[in-house]
Order: structure tokens, then C-alpha cells, then sequence
């Protein structure tokens, strides 16, 4: 089980295709250094994210979630993300429903431009979620799901 | 079961540095063996073409049905792997490429972790890539007009460069005539051309082209649709002229009697009449009523222009109009402004009247400018006996802009140049570094050298008119650091000019947006790829020409108006162009007609059957972002490419839940 000294979030990431993926992407590109532990996926855009991706991330082993788009206002598919901002909202007090803290999910918005800014989210997000400690979300019959490995030695162990 | 190959890329050392690469394959090839993976390889570059064999070779041999490469972002190379799936009779949809380098070793710094991170990445891609289907990609028509904005020398070279090629393009510029910033210029570096001799040809091939219709006066105020088949609104400003009737005569221009200063052309050091052409070349030669500043339209009365117009020319009932365009390609050209030297006020600009921006001293030393030429103080009359030129005036400052703004160091060298000719005034430049890379530019610094003028270099301080002693008494008075020699230095001068900052122009925001497009965090639009796509843009069809990338010469400039045109002539020649086939489709057994997904969609793809009560999409118009796949109460819509089989499993994927713990390694 994972103590508090040692606990690593893992976060899975959702970004659109058009700013926050490539925000990542030139984060990569300037060499700019974030906390390993978010695990990114390519949407097209924000507006797909279906809460249901997030709902499934928590309860299979994620600490946290970060939902990240275009800014508003600079949508590639016009006004997307603000369905994205919404459902943002609806997720937070469902979560807080079920008895799981809504700052397990965070929503950013990054330009193209905002490499620096995605990582400073990244890296931020990680040390809030920390603080909030392992979710252990579906440690039920089948055992606390453990999805994180921080050493190679782990993920072959 | 799918029979997927894993690939891992070495980058050379770009993820190999960082990214136990070997042991990823191995990973993959023991933990994944339940999931279907059969073969998981490293190599140094998967994107060289012996990289690509490896992988049409497996794709050969163990028949494989599934690929994933785990190297770069898919925005570099994601169809480069996708050809060599389908030169291997694979679907290339089949391939997903994963990114090791820009989400992993480019940004962490423990190769554990990051080795660790590797692994459940190309995980998430593994199970991805099993619940993608084969597709097609959509084809859809290419209309072979062009749309240019901006008529400067960039968009003029790329609507001539289209328009001689045979295709149809339509100018628009805001202004009232074409030619842009150059047009303003006296002298072109380093060859000292005059700019009107080398420009004004091209702006009348322009204006008489039968290929291209010039739409000055207008502004491009909504664009809908995407790449081969964009539709533009543009609104032409009302002229108050009939353009079939003028002649371009000059009759109304000599008999208004309103004198307005002119802050475009001019740049605030000339006048014009409220009825009018920037100038003498103006293309076209039709002018136009500055309505705010017309007699008629203020006081209701004058109209002198009409009294004595020729042709009966003069229209003051026009209206704006609003016209649609329909084009395959757009080239934006919107170019620059300059930097407002009144933020810098030690510098003294507007209070002290002798200090002058660079603009401004194109105007005043342009031979049909306000003095025809003739390099004058404010007074009109005295000639500066010492001037001085201070460089990157906004630029280079992390106060204003951190960029350089490339031009500055050869405009100091060539105002060095004119007026040393012009004057013999002893000049001053006051430099941070010299840059004269490109060709000639070298050679025409060691001229300026040569003739005696003296550089400086320092960041000047402050600009002022205290004197100290006699010397100093009715001059501006430059205090500098010389640098090299680590001296606090005085220069008494006569004239001060700012090298002013290109900065993005002050609306360039708002048109990004309008064209869907991003623009970096200094404002310039943001180019698809800095080294090897700096004309195209994110969005397919949509092109970037010049100084609206960012700062640069006129040489830089025209190669980057004609680069455009060659992509959007590639691109008409072609005739069709395959888009991704990321669409939303709805299965109409399942849809309960509830029309959630009807108001959703920005694009009007959706449409409602009242007779059946389902939804349909338009797979036309769909453009693939898939929020109405994620509003679907009933699921009944699916999303190609992004099905949310593909998203969940992706996610098991990272979370490493579908590893074989037992496997061991081969």
C-alpha cells in the first residue's frame, strides 16, 4: 500500500488535438521539466471528453485528473471547450456526491504557445493531489488497484 | 486475437538518453504478449527509411494486424508511419504512434521514471490501437480560388504568383490602396533600390491582373468552412466613389478643401485631403471619402468633389457592402504595426521634436514624402548637423518585447548611409550587437564603416534637451554607456531616431480567432513547424505569409508570399485532398430522438428527421471534434478515430491494467 511519504499520484491527462496536445508537445521540444506521473491522452477536442473517461480513470487507479483545452474563446471547433467547462462543473459536484474531493480534477487551458504553462500545471496538479493523498477508488473485492510504478524494478517486479 | 508490433524509437539519443528503450521492448513484447503484441523492437531512427522496412517487414512476415510506434509526437511523424503501414497492405489506421520524446525524455530527468512512464504510455497506445478500425481517408474537392489578405509586398507576391499560374485570386487590404509598409519607403537595404521602383510595377501587375480582384477598402469579417472550401464574408467600405466611373484624375483630391494629417501613409508627417489616395501610385488609382473627416458628412454641406468631379464620380449615398467569397485556400499577409515610442519616455518621443521614429524618417527622407526629401529638424528648414540612431528601440527589452526585430540593425545602417549622403551630418548608432547576417548585408555594414559613421555600442539611456555646458545648448542630448570601452558618454545631436519595434498588429488577436489560428505568447501567428512548415498553419488550407509570422526583411518576406502560393497551388493542382476521417456518426436504432446533440454542434452537421425522430450527421460538414459523442445520453452516437471504446481502453491501458504480471521476460 501506498504511505503518504511515498505516495506518487498518478493523473491521467486529456488533451485536444489542436492546443493543449501541442502545448505538451513544445514543452517537450524547450525541454521544460515536469513531474512524471501525468499519463496524457489525444482527444480532438475538449468538448469529447466524456465524464464517463474520467469517472473510469478514478475508479481504475487514478489519483486525479486533468482535463486540458484551448482557451475559451480560441476553440478549433469554435466554442467546444465551453461544453467542455461545463461538464467540468457537473463533474466536480457529482464527485463531491460520491464522497471523492472535486479538486481530484482540474481543468487548464493552454494555447499552443504555453508550454511552460502546461508544466506548471502538471507539476502543480501532482503536488495538490498529493496532498489529497491515494484515491484507492475500486479497492474493493478485487484488491486496491495499484497503477503506478516509479522505478523500472517496479514495473517488472 | 489482434497481432500488434511495438516499435521503439531510439532517437538517437533523444529518448535513448533518457529512456531505457530496450527494455520498453522487451516490456512490451513478455507483459503485452497477452494483449496480442507478438513483436516489440528498438532502432535508432523508426523514421529513417530502414526503420520504416523493420516495420513493412513484420508487417509482412508475422502478419502482423496491429502497429504501434512509440517515438515522437504524432504531429511529426504520425503519417510517416502511416504510409509504411499502408505500403505493407496494413490500413493505416492501425498504426498509433505514441510520444516518448516530447512527454517523456524531453521533459523528465530520472531514466527510472521515465523508463517507467514509457512503458505504460506504449501500454495506453497498445490497447488503443486494438479497438481502432480500418478507415478511409475522406476525400473532398478543392476550389481553386484563393483568397490573399493583406496587400503588402508579401501578399501581393503571393496573390501574383497564383493569379500568373492561372488561378483566381482576390486581393483584400484594408487600406485604400496596396503596397503596404514598403510602399512608405524611401531606400531598400542593402542594395539601396528605391522601394516605390521595385514596388509600384508589381502593385500595378496586381491591380491589372485579369486573375485577381483587388478588394481594397475591406476587411475579411467572418470565414466558415475548412480546407478546399472556405467561404469568406468580406465588407467593402463604402468609397463614396463610383470605381467604374473615376478616372483617378486628381480634380477631387486638388478641390477639397478639408486637409486631414495623415497617420497611416504619412505616419503623422504629412497631410492629405478628406478625399483621397495614400499616395501618388496608389493601386487602385480610385480614392476614397475619409467619412469622419469629410465636410459633407459633418456639416452637410461642401461637396466640392462632386461639384468638380469630371465624371460624376462621387457617390455620397453608397453603403458598405458585404460580399462572399467562395475559396479553397487562404493566404494571411496582415503583416505589422510599429512600436509606440511614447512608452519608452526617457527616449523623449512626442516631447522632445526633433526625436523621430524610424517610420517616420522613411517619410522624411522619401523624395515624395513631405519634403520631398529633404532631411530637415522639425522647423522645416535647418539641416542636422549630427543625428543619432538608436536601435532596438522596444525590441530586445524585457520591459517591451523580448524578440528582436531582425530588420533594425541594417534600417540604422542604410539611415546611417542616407543621411551621410543626403546631410554629411556626422551619425551616431547606438547598438546592443550588430547583426548583418544574410547576403550583402556584411559588406554594406563595412561600407557604412567606411564612410565615418560611429558606432556605439551601448543601450542609450536617455534622450533630453538639459544642457550642461555650450556645446549642448539647443540640442537632444543622448547619454549612453559605451561599452567597449566602459565610459558614460554625452552626444550633443540634432536629430534622434528610434529604431522602433515590429509588433504584431494591434488586431491580430482578433483575426487569429477569425481564422481559427493561434498566436504565439509575443502575438505572431504560430507557423506548423518553425524549421520545416513556416508558411502553413494548424489549419489545413490556411497559409502565413510574411511579418505576421514574425519579424523579418522584405527579401525574407516575398520568399515566404511566394512559399504560400506554392503550398496553395499544390493543393488546387491536386483538385482533391484527403482529410482525416475523424467523423461522428449516429446509429439510428439507437437514437431515442431526445435532440441533445442537435444544438451542440457548431457546424450545423446535425440534422433532425421528424418523420423517424432520429438525428443524422452530415459527414460533410462534421469536422470531427466529437462533443456530441460525449453528450449522447443513449450512446447511440459513435465517433471514428476517438470511439470511446478506444478512450476507455487507452485508459486502462496507462493504468497498466491490462498487464500480464506473471510473464516473464524474453
Amino acid at each position: 500500500m501506498n504511505n503518504n511519504d511515498t505516495f506518487e499520484p498518478v493523473i491521467i491527462g486529456f488533451t485536444c488535438n489542436w492546443c493543449s496536445y501541442r502545448a505538451a508537445d513544445l514543452a517537450g521540444t524547450s525541454r521544460t521539466k515536469y513531474a512524471p506521473n501525468v499519463r496524457l491522452i489525444r482527444l480532438m477536442c475538449s468538448g469529447r471528453l466524456d465524464p464517463t473517461f474520467v469517472f473510469k480513470a478514478l475508479a481504475n487507479g487514478a489519483d486525479g485528473v486533468m482535463i486540458t483545452g484551448c482557451h475559451p474563446g480560441e476553440c478549433h471547433y469554435i466554442e467546444q471547450n465551453y461544453k467542455a467547462l461545463r461538464r467540468f462543473h457537473l463533474m466536480r459536484r457529482t464527485l463531491q456526491g460520491l464522497g471523492v474531493e472535486p479538486g481530484r480534477v482540474k481543468l487548464v487551458w493552454a494555447s499552443a504557445a504555453e508550454g511552460a504553462k502546461f508544466a506548471r500545471e502538471v507539476t502543480s496538479f501532482v503536488e495538490e493531489v498529493r496532498a489529497l493523498g491515494p484515491l484507492n477508488w475500486g479497492a474493493g473485492e478485487n484488491g486496491p488497484v495499484t497503477a503506478y510504478h516509479s522505478t523500472r524494478q517496479e514495473a517488472l517486479a | 486475437m489482434e497481432k500488434i508490433g511495438v516499435y521503439v524509437c531510439h532517437c538517437g539519443t533523444n529518448i535513448a538518453g533518457m529512456v531505457d528503450v530496450q527494455e520498453v521492448a522487451e516490456w512490451a513484447a513478455s507483459r503485452l504478449k497477452v494483449r496480442g503484441v507478438v513483436i516489440g523492437r528498438e532502432y535508432k531512427f523508426m523514421c529513417s527509411s530502414l526503420g520504416q522496412e523493420l516495420i513493412e517487414k513484420d508487417i509482412k512476415e508475422l502478419g502482423l494486424t496491429r502497429v504501434v510506434v512509440a517515438a515522437c509526437s504524432p504531429h511529426l511523424h504520425e503519417n510517416t508511419f502511416r504510409t509504411a503501414c499502408k505500403r505493407a497492405g496494413l490500413n493505416p489506421y492501425l498504426c498509433e504512434l505514441v510520444s516518448i520524446r516530447e512527454q517523456v525524455s524531453w521533459v523528465h530527468t530520472d531514466k527510472d521514471v521515465a523508463t517507467a512512464k514509457a512503458m505504460a504510455v506504449v501500454s495506453g497506445g497498445v490497447e488503443r490501437v486494438i479497438h481502432q478500425v480500418p478507415l478511409e481517408p475522406m476525400k473532398v474537392s478543392i476550389h481553386p480560388d484563393t483568397l490573399v489578405v493583406g496587400g503588402g509586398i508579401a501578399g501581393i507576391q503571393a496573390a501574383l504568383e497564383i493569379a500568373d499560374a492561372g488561378y483566381k485570386v482576390y486581393l483584400v487590404e484594408r487600406e485604400p490602396s496596396i503596397g503596404g509598409h514598403m510602399a512608405q519607403f524611401d531606400k531598400t537595404f542593402p542594395t539601396l533600390d528605391c522601394a516605390a521602383c521595385i514596388l509600384t510595377p508589381k502593385m500595378v501587375q496586381a491591380g491589372t491582373h485579369p486573375n485577381i480582384e483587388l478588394l481594397t477598402w475591406s476587411e475579411v469579417e467572418k470565414v466558415d468552412g475548412y480546407v478546399g472550401n472556405f467561404t469568406a464574408t468580406i465588407r467593402k467600405r463604402a468609397r463614396y466613389v463610383k470605381t467604374d466611373l473615376c478616372t483617378g484624375c486628381g480634380i477631387c483630391w486638388e478641390k477639397c478643401p478639408k486637409k486631414v494629417v495623415d497617420d497611416v501613409f504619412e505616419a503623422g508627417m504629412g497631410t492629405r485631403k478628406a478625399v483621397y489616395t495614400p499616395f501618388a501610385q496608389a493601386v487602385p488609382r480610385y480614392p476614397v471619402i475619409d467619412r469622419p473627416n469629410c465636410t459633407y458628412f459633418l456639416k452637410g454641406t461642401c461637396k466640392a468633389c462632386e461639384k468638380f468631379c469630371p465624371t460624376a464620380a462621387i457617390d455620397f449615398t453608397q453603403e458598405d457592402e458585404l460580399i462572399t467569397v467562395e475559396v479553397g485556400n487562404i493566404i494571411l499577409a496582415i503583416g505589422y504595426d510599429t512600436f509606440d515610442a511614447h512608452r519608452i519616455a526617457q527616449y523623449g518621443y512626442g516631447r522632445l521634436p526633433n526625436v523621430i521614429t524610424s517610420i517616420e524618417f522613411e517619410r522624411l527622407c522619401n523624395a515624395s514624402g513631405p519634403t520631398n526629401g529633404e532631411i530637415l529638424l522639425k522647423d522645416g528648414k535647418t539641416k542636422p548637423k549630427a543625428v543619432g540612431i538608436v536601435h532596438c528601440v522596444g525590441s530586445r527589452d524585457k520591459n517591451y518585447n523580448e524578440y528582436c526585430s531582425a530588420i533594425c540593425c541594417m534600417q540604422g545602417l542604410k539611415f546611417a548611409h542616407l543621411v551621410h549622403e543626403r546631410t554629411g551630418a556626422e551619425v551616431y548608432n547606438f547598438y546592443i550587437d550588430m547583426r548583418t547576417a544574410f547576403k550583402g548585408y556584411e559588406e554594406f555594414y563595412q561600407r557604412v564603416l567606411e564612410e565615418g559613421t560611429h558606432f556605439i555600442r551601448g543601450k542609450v539611456a536617455e534622450v533630453n534637451n538639459a544642457a550642461r555646458n555650450k556645446d549642448e545648448e539647443g540640442k537632444l542630448i543622448v547619454q549612453v554607456e559605451d561599452t567597449l570601452v566602459g565610459v558614460q558618454m554625452r552626444i550633443p545631436l540634432d536629430m534622434v531616431i528610434l529604431s522602433v519595434a515590429l509588433e504584431p498588429r494591434h488586431d491580430a488577436k482578433e483575426t487569429a480567432k477569425r481564422f481559427g489560428l493561434s498566436c504565439s505568447a509575443d502575438g505572431w501567428f504560430i507557423e506548423k513547424h518553425p524549421k520545416l512548415d513556416p508558411v502553413a498553419t494548424m489549419t489545413e488550407g490556411i497559409y502565413i505569409a510574411g511579418c505576421v509570422q514574425g519579424p523579418k526583411d522584405i527579401p525574407a518576406t516575398v520568399v515566404q508570399g511566394a512559399a504560400a502560393a506554392a503550398r496553395a497551388l499544390g493543393k488546387i493542382h491536386a483538385k482533391e485532398i484527403a482529410l482525416e476521417p475523424f467523423r461522428a456518426s449516429v446509429t439510428e436504432a439507437q437514437c431515442s430522438g431526445c435532440r441533445i446533440c442537435n444544438d451542440l454542434c457548431p457546424f450545423n452537421a446535425i440534422l433532425f428527421h421528424e418523420d423517424k425522430m432520429v438525428s443524422e450527421i452530415n459527414a460533410a460538414l462534421c469536422q470531427g471534434c466529437g462533443t456530441c459523442v460525449a453528450a449522447c445520453p443513449a450512446g447511440a452516437i459513435s465517433g471514428t478515430g476517438f470511439s470511446n471504446e478506444q478512450v476507455l481502453a487507452q485508459i486502462e491501458g496507462l493504468l497498466l491494467l491490462n498487464v500480464d504480471k506473471n510473464a516473464v521476460p524474453v
